[in-house]
């Protein structure tokens, strides 16, 4: 059966958000520039939206999770404005007091 | 007659997950700051459009307005606020590189692994006629079960919606406050 033919199961969507998890992750291990760690957490935070999307799917399974998953998915895009907003502000604090927005150099409370 | 066997359904589901894994493989493998923003627009403006086709459309449209619209043009302000041309192109050791592709290889596998090993997600919707229009109207539901009310047998989400709220509160004033400027102590003019 060709790949367009065929109906789209929970499966599916699992794998675009495993796709999206392992490049947040990536993202924030190689990012030197914080922002590019935080811009990670949002890649992260879809990836795993995305399944919470696909299990409340009325359209891809019969017994799914209804409105719970698309009410946990809303919790969790609110959660990640607000995660975004602390961290862009921590993140531009750094950048006054030390001039830099290096993630390695940010290395004050190291013992 | 071969557009009729197509099914657009799956169809826009490849358009759309392909452009999101491909911009989101994009933010990680470029190391310029500004078009890892743009990219990341791109990707979690496809990541909608699949939220769209499961059915999920005041989440898709939440994800639009509130990440795509809100969340991200908060980043690129940041970006744009530290964008002196040393931080916009930051790039990491070739060895770096292979224990991150290594590392986050073996983690895709198995998570690819864990997402098809399960019979009961890999299984088609047994009976797709019988999925009716009003099963996808779910702006009503939602907006009733923030404020206590399901019309389903569920439980309602009015103290979860009130703590999301006042820490929402709570944490943009802290932004506010963290964020302010300052005079910097080492200020040349």
């Amino acid at each position: 059966m060709l790949p367009l033919m065929a109906q789209l199961t929970v499966s599916h969507y699992l794998f675009v958000g495993a796709v999206l998890f392992v490049c947040g992750v990536a993202c924030m291990a190689t990012k030197r520039n914080a922002l590019g760690v935080l811009m990670g957490v949002e890649l992260v935070l879809n990836g795993a939206n995305m399944n919470f999307i696909a299990f409340a799917s009325p359209l891809l399974r019969e017994k799914h999770l209804g409105l719970d998953g698309q009410l946990v998915a809303l919790f969790v895009i609110v959660l990640a404005a607000a995660e975004a907003a602390v961290a862009l502000a921590i993140a531009l604090n750094f950048y006054n007091n030390h001039s830099t927005i290096d993630v390695d150099r940010a290395s004050e409370l190291k013992g | 007659m071969l557009l009729a066997a197509v099914d657009w359904h799956s169809y826009f589901f490849m358009l759309f997950a392909m452009l999101a894994c491909a911009f989101a493989m994009g933010v990680l493998l470029t190391s310029n700051i500004v078009r890892m923003a743009f990219y990341l627009v791109l990707s979690l403006g496809a990541t909608a459009g699949l939220y769209f086709l499961a059915g999920a459309e005041f989440v898709g449209a939440m994800q639009l307005m509130i990440y795509v619209g809100g969340t991200l043009v908060l980043l690129i302000f940041g970006v744009m606020l530290t964008a002196q041309s040393r931080f916009v192109s930051m790039k990491i050791r070739p060895d770096e590189w292979i224990l991150v592709a290594s590392l986050g290889g073996a983690l895709l596998l198995l998570l690819l692994y864990v997402a098809f090993s399960v019979p009961e997600w890999r299984m088609e919707h047994p009976h797709p006629a019988e999925i009716s229009v009003a099963e996808t109207k779910l702006a009503a539901p939602i907006g009733l079960a923030l404020s206590g009310v399901r019309l389903d047998d569920g439980i309602g989400y009015l103290f979860p919606f009130l703590i999301v709220s006042v820490h929402l509160l709570v944490v943009l004033i802290g932004a506010g406050y963290l964020a302010r400027t300052k005079r910097r102590a080492t200020s040349e003019n």
